[in-house]
């Protein structure tokens, strides 16, 4: 597929650059390592998917068919990695490439040569993570939190791997984080003031200075995890003086701000979508950016509510309920300001809107999961239920993936210069939303009732809840295989797209032409 | 924690055709603090509801009625101050509203002092294991399914994954006191219908506290990832009348005591290789072969094999071979066994294991061996 694009730029522009593999391996151009992270980023949502199957199909009915308890952990655990760190941070980091330089009026990124590096340490990372399935013993099975002690004395040695390869994912996403920041406080254009950026750049910028801050937490975790093992400490076993609760805290800490860094990009991205469909300017842009940040501030004091059950002290456990509930304030502020977008707007329902509106609602309905978890009586209940799974996946697939999904129907013009099938986009979205839908909305009753979350097989009263999930898994994951097709055909060819295909658009990514030339804004365009 | 305006009784309706059919909504429990718990966790829902109601009302409205198709001119407003504060005051205050009875159930849920009956719960890989203090009683409880209804040789009962060997027995009406401590990895003790839901951390206690209103068979599973079983290590309580639950403690403490002194008798008795070899099995089958597997084989990589490894096939290696089983491998997910298994039954499994799958050393371990081991 890459040759395919490569041909057609040289074709088209006669920009300079070096043709084949190595062009790819050497590049320092933006647009191709944006290309080659939402390349990537698809290929994990397939792998991570295709395990996702695997549970499902696991669960489709009580008793044990296909698979062992053990691989299935292993199944959920490597499902989780893969999806967060695979599909959904690179499809970001991929985003950021291609439209931060072009939305702020900049040349290229800061630090071209370390974006190359970002980019190609990743298929490692994860060439290292998915090999040790295969190894004796199998892959990681301890859950994508990895909890000692099961990660440490009670795991396997593919621990190693896993340990490894979070260290370069995480180096990955420091760089990458690196990049954005200095590109976007160095290199706007004359009069790209910061109250005028675009608001997935405010995201994106809030974003990074979350990943600088939390990803070395997460390589903490997984360095006293693994001197935990091989090396004789004891940070989490009590036997020698640790605690296996101060994993929790440390990973939490990383973990929660971890939840929004998948979300504030696709806050910034359906912040530029509503606007253009509905032909009115963004309400409210300075709270949204206000909003952003003091979730980014707040998402540093919420962390032990993922932890209400370990036996915290009372006040502790009232400090992070107050705390947790207040983030829903500015959570919510986000979504009535879209609503008041769309009010006396002049409404079109293209693609990139359909998937913008789904976002809203959907994580949303995600959002009010989340205040009844952060009720701390209550989420004793919920918690480790597919109560708090279905919260996840209302707000991580259908918020940030759908955000994903519609960023991409939004640009895919411009990356490529074609207009896509909108039949076959049109036919993407309704089957996606329909199936998404019937996969994760009865996984809250399924937790209710009281299915805990991470088993392989469930007493008969869930036989019904998880059949119906199992289909709408099923159907979700063939719906995606139209939108591969789609953003295939796209690349080889198409009605060629003009400049600015969404009449109602706004930026400067839509005053070059379509395909982006390979380099743009070589003079920085002047903004008002 | 009554609110039911006339507003809400289209959601009231299908709220509680959701509470009837018990198994999609949660349990009120048979708890006043899980009926707290039920009512909050009721109230908030219904005020996602109304919010939900409200906000996809204005957002569908403008979809249908603000859309370019119908020739609209946009608007041209991007900012309102007032509406900005107010939509952020408003959430804040629901919140708050929301905040005022979760605190005070959380306050009487963390309160365990003054408890009339203390239990000590310990998970391991993966089972449970009751203590009841003050009392000369313990055990462990393990899953009951049989392995055919799991790998779909049978048919399912109807408590299938939920029904346990010895359930843990408590008096109904006075305040149960649980402190959750764990053997190996953490584990989570839930039984949905107290409410009760605490993490089993190894080397910590945690508290947790219950008052049952009626008699009863309640059922719950371990929720913290464990490990391999996580899904096969189920919970059972049964609430007995306060007459009946003493009635209860005083046989069953009664019959481990006489179980302990028939134990020391047998001490100088020598078993038979059959006999050794069935008891052997039995305990290999329901104790060792989760991890080991039941071919002995284990799982590479994972769990050692025992059939042809030299600790357990090499006589040299006899002493050795009981001591691992006795007292455990530090720093794995071996256990300690000692305190699991009578000396009868590990002299038994000890054999078995020296014995099956070709291991053939031909040598038998009698409780005396054990307790000389357990003694060392
Ligand atoms: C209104 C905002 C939100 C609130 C109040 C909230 C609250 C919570 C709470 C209390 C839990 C812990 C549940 C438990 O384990 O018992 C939780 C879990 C989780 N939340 Fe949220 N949440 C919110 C938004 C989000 C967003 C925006 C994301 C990500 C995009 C997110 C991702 C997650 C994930 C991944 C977990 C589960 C992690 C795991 O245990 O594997 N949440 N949330
Ligand atoms: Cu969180």
């Amino acid at each position: 597929m890459s040759t395919v694009v490569d041909d057609h730029n040289h074709e088209a522009h006669h920009d300079h650059k070096p043709s084949g593999i190595t062009r790819w391996l050497f590049t320092t151009n933006h647009k191709d390592i944006g290309s080659m992270y939402l390349w990537f980023s698809l290929i994990m949502f397939f792998v991570g998917g295709a395990m996702a199957m695997v549970i499902r199909a696991e669960l489709f009915q009580p008793g044990l068919q296909l698979v062992e308890p053990q691989f299935f952990n292993q199944m959920t655990t490597v499902h989780g990695l893969v999806m967060i760190f695979g599909a959904v941070m690179p499809a970001f980091t991929g985003l950021a490439n291609w439209m931060v330089p072009m939305m702020i009026g900049a040349p290229d990124m800061a630090l071209p040569r370390m974006n190359n590096w970002s980019f190609w340490i990743l298929p490692f990372a994860f060439v290292i993570l998915l090999s040790s399935l295969f190894m004796e013993g199998g892959g990681p099975d301890f859950g994508w939190t990895f909890y000692a002690p099961l990660s440490t004395t009670y795991s396997n040695d593919s621990t190693a791997l896993f340990v490894f390869a979070v260290h370069i994912m995480g180096i990955s996403s420091i760089m990458g984080a690196i990049n954005v920041i200095v590109t976007i406080i160095n290199m706007r254009a004359p009069g790209m003031t910061y109250m005028k950026m675009p608001l997935f750049v405010w995201t994106w910028l809030i974003t990074a200075f979350l990943l600088i801050a939390v990803m070395p937490v997460l390589a903490g975790a997984v360095t006293m995890v693994l001197t935990d093992k091989y090396f004789g400490t004891s940070f989490f076993d009590a036997a020698g003086g640790g605690d296996p609760v101060m994993f929790q805290h440390i990973f939490w800490f990383f973990g929660h701000p971890e939840v929004y860094i998948m979300i504030l990009p696709s806050f910034g991205i359906v912040s530029a979508i509503i606007p253009a469909f509905s032909r009115k300017k963004l309400f409210g842009y300075s709270s949204m950016v206000y909003a952003t940040a003091s979730i980014a501030i707040l998402s540093f004091l919420v962390w032990a509510h993922h932890m209400f059950t370990t036996g915290m002290p009372v006040f502790a456990e009232l400090f992070f309920m107050y705390c947790t509930m207040l983030i829903a304030v500015p959570t919510g502020v986000k979504v009535f300001n879209w609503v008041a977008t769309m009010w006396r707007g002049a409404i079109s329902f293209e693609v990139p809107m359909l998937f913008a509106l789904a976002f809203v609602i959907l994580f949303t309905i995600g959002g009010f999961s989340g205040v009844m978890l952060a009720m701390t009586p209550v989420d004793f209940q919920y918690h480790d239920t597919y109560f708090v799974v279905a919260h996840f996946h209302y707000v991580l697939v259908t918020g940030a993936i759908f955000s994903i999904m519609a960023a991409s129907y939004y640009w895919l013009p411009k990356w490529s210069g074609h207009m896509y099938d909108t039949t076959l986009a049109r036919l993407h979205f309704w089957s996606s939303l329909i199936s998404v839908n019937v996969l994760f909305f009865p996984m809250h009753f399924a937790g209710l009732a009281g299915m805990p979350r991470r088993i392989p097989d469930y007493a008969v009263q869930f036989a019904d809840i998880n059949q119906i999930t199992s289909i709408g898994g099923f159907a979700f994951g063939l719906s995606q295989l139209i939108f591969l097709w789609l953003v295939i055909k796209c690349a080889r060819g198409g009605e060629k797209a003009p400049a600015k295909p969404w009449d109602g658009a706004e930026g400067l990514e839509w005053t070059v032409p379509s395909p982006a030339p390979y380099h743009t804004f070589e003079t920085p365009p002047k903004v008002e | 924690m009554k609110m039911k305006p006339l507003w809400a009784l289209p959601l009231l309706y299908s709220a509680s055709a959701l509470s009837q059919e018990r198994s999609l909504n949660l349990t009120q429990g048979v708890t006043e603090v899980s009926r707290d718990v039920y009512d909050l966790h009721m109230t908030v829902f219904y005020i996602c509801c109304v919010i939900g109601v409200v906000v996809f009302g204005l957002m569908f409205y403008s979809m249908i009625r603000h859309r370019k198709s119908r020739g609209r001119e946009p608007a041209k407003f991007h900012e309102n101050v007032k509406v900005e504060i107010l939509w952020t005051l408003i959430p804040f205050l629901i919140l708050v509203g929301m905040a005022i009875p979760a605190t005070s159930t959380l306050i009487a849920m963390e309160d365990t002092s003054d408890a009339d009956v203390t239990i000590q719960v310990t998970g391991s890989q993966w089972k449970w294991h009751y203590k009841y203090f003050d009392r000369e009683v313990e055990f462990f409880s393990r899953l009951a399914t049989q392995q055919e209804q799991i790998s779909n040789k049978f048919e399912k009962s109807e408590n299938y994954l939920r029904e346990v060997d010895n359930p843990l027995v408590v008096p109904t009406g006075e305040k149960v006191r649980f402190l959750v401590t764990s053997d190996d990895v953490i584990h989570s003790w839930w039984v949905p219908d107290f409410a009760v839901k605490k993490d089993a951390n190894p080397g910590f206690i945690n508290e947790a506290w219950t008052r049952i209103d009626e008699p009863g068979i309640y059922r719950g599973q371990c929720a913290e990832l464990c490990g391999k079983d996580h899904g096969f290590m189920p919970i059972v309580v049964i609430a007995k009348t306060p007459e009946d639950y003493a009635k209860w403690i005083d046989e069953t403490e009664a019959k481990q005591i006489a179980e302990r002194e028939r134990q020391q008798e047998l001490l100088d008795m020598e078993m038979s290789m059959d006999e050794l070899m069935a008891m052997g099995e039995k305990i290999y089958n329901s104790t060792c072969a989760a991890c080991h597997q039941p071919n002995g084989q284990g799982i590479p990589g994972t769990f050692p094999a025992l059939a042809g490894s030299p600790i357990a096939s090499k006589p040299e290696n006899l002493d050795k071979h009981v001591d691992i089983v006795v007292h455990g491998v530090q720093g794995s997910a071996m256990q300690a066994f000692a305190q699991q298994l009578t000396m009868q039954e590990l002299a038994a499994v000890v054999t078995y294991e020296r014995n099956a799958w070709g291991n053939d050393t031909g040598e038998m371990v009698q409780a005396a061996d054990i307790n000389a081991a357990i003694n060392e």
